[in-house]
């Protein structure tokens, strides 16, 4: 399982890359877009809007189903990968090059887990 | 408990993602994925497991009379080794299943049934026997496997005496592949080229190891229920539980033409007249918005819901379709719009088939 240890990760399998400049980048985890498959659609928030901690700041779909995007952090939309927008299956070759958002003014951070946390917990669902 | 196909432990072999399928355990996809399985049958092959469809037989003197009555196509003029799809209907006209006959003699038909409806269709088909006749359920003793794609027929040739090999599409002989007895029938579910495999649950493993070994260098590769679903939504395919259902007539499904009104009488039949023309029809859509609709979506025409979605994906080959069924007779090219989770996605209305594979007339 490819589980990067300078990032964090949620329970509901997304990322979070703190920045320096204190924006945090936000993506699914290696695990997700493996569980998912075929990654063929994504809906991604704008520019501007508020995302909420635990709740969905899009989804993303593969052939086989759709699933919310969980927020693991709050704060306000500052980018989004646009590329995405239109090649979604970047996720699947690379989910921690492929980041979805980038958020900025973070208020608030899920009690995020560390790498080996995350592959404790990814092994502890199967 | 899901129960197992005889060839379970293959698909667990070869990193098979398993779900529960109508009762049983199979692979929604393997490791290449949904994508790479789908354009390995558009391109090449595929193999999938289908144990799961059920196999009832019906034999006797009077099982083509009772075959007749019973089914909604016109089973007069099959001949030995020719296969005839149909609904089966109920009183109401309903679909109670879509199958596939197989005539093994005038005194002996397989009907090869969807593994979720098996059970239902035993006890409807028993309920209308009569005469000299018997209604047997040979599914656990059977495993079915479905070889598809341009490149089938060259690997089925190496494996089986050409002779023995049904040639015309919807035709079927007994004969050996790879020394596996089979019911060998030239049919699919896919919208290519292809082959179904019949054999004796206990020769399941070998046939299909076989399969797998000989088609590896025509780009043969193992093919999940993913793949399954996304090819024959873009073949336009009809699938139970999705575009028919008991309540579903085969005329708002779309598959009239299997439907013989003027046979003497069949189930369903005096339910069915008048209804030739229903309100409500299958029709094909191409999303042109942003978004992927699936089933259970609400269709809007100017600002009135016109029906639901019945399936619905993203398509490798032609991208996110969707069939419905919807009233007033939309035209192709109406532009309609389809509330997926509270989103409103643009679509268009596109004729059926989505897909429809490259001719191959070979040149005299």
């Amino acid at each position: 399982m490819n589980i990067p240890t300078n990032l964090m990760y949620s329970k509901d399998h997304e990322w979070v890359k703190m920045l320096n400049d204190g924006t945090a980048l936000v993506g699914i985890t290696d695990h997700a877009q493996s569980e998912l498959g075929d990654i063929v659609f994504i809906n991604l928030p704008v520019v501007g809007d508020e995302v909420v901690m635990d709740e969905p700041l899009g989804d993303v779909e593969s052939v086989k189903a759709v699933s919310d995007i969980i927020c693991p952090i709050s704060g306000t939309v500052a980018e989004i990968n646009e590329e995405l927008l239109t090649a979604p299956q970047a996720i699947n070759e690379d989910a921690y090059e492929a980041w979805l958002i980038r958020v900025e003014n973070v208020t608030d951070k899920a009690d995020l887990l560390t790498a080996e946390e995350y592959a404790e917990f990814v092994e502890a669902e199967k | 408990m899901e129960k197992k196909t005889p060839i379970y432990d293959c698909h667990v072999e070869l990193g098979g993602k398993i779900v529960p399928f109508a009762g049983y355990s199979l692979p929604v996809q393997y490791p290449n994925g949904v994508i790479k399985e789908h354009m390995a049958v558009r391109t090449a092959a595929g193999l999938f497991d289908v144990s799961h469809m059920g196999e009832l037989l019906l034999k006797g003197p009077d099982a083509f009379k009772n075959l007749q009555y019973i089914v909604a196509n016109d089973c007069e003029g099959m001949v030995d080794g020719q296969c005839r799809y149909t609904p089966l209907c109920n009183e109401n006209g309903g679909i109670v299943d879509d199958l596939l006959i197989c005539r093994i003699n005038e005194n002996a038909y397989l009907l090869v049934v969807n593994a979720a409806n098996k059970d239902k269709d035993f006890e409807h088909i028993k309920k209308y026997v009569t005469g000299d006749c018997v209604a047997e359920d040979l599914s656990e003793g059977i495993a079915q496997f479905a070889l598809q794609g341009p490149k089938a027929p060259a690997i089925i040739k190496r494996m089986a005496d050409e002779n023995t090999i049904p040639k015309k599409y919807y035709t079927f002989t007994v004969t050996e592949v790879a020394g596996v007895k089979c019911l060998l029938s030239r049919t699919g579910y896919t919208g290519e080229l292809g082959y179904e495999l019949y054999c004796a649950a206990e020769d399941a493993v070998g046939l299909w190891n076989s399969l797998l070994k000989e088609g590896e260098a025509d780009g043969l590769i193992p093919c999940g229920l993913g793949a399954r679903d996304t090819l024959r939504l873009e073949a336009s395919m009809p699938l139970y539980g999705h575009e028919m259902n008991d309540e579903i007539t085969p005329f708002e499904a779309g598959i009239e033409f299997f439907v013989k009104m003027e046979k003497a009488d069949f189930v369903g039949k005096s339910a069915l007249v008048g209804k030739e023309n229903p309100e409500n029809k299958r029709y094909g859509l191409k999303v042109t918005g942003r978004g992927i609709v699936r089933e259970e979506c609400e269709v809007i025409l100017n600002g009135e819901v016109i029906g639901k979605t019945t399936s619905g994906t993203h398509c490798p080959a032609v991208g996110p379709v969707a069939m419905a069924l919807l009233k007033g007779e939309p035209a192709e090219g109406t532009k309609v719009e389809v509330s997926v989770r509270g989103r409103t996605v643009e679509a268009e209305i596109i004729p059926m088939p989505f897909y429809k594979r490259p001719s191959t007339k070979t040149a005299k």
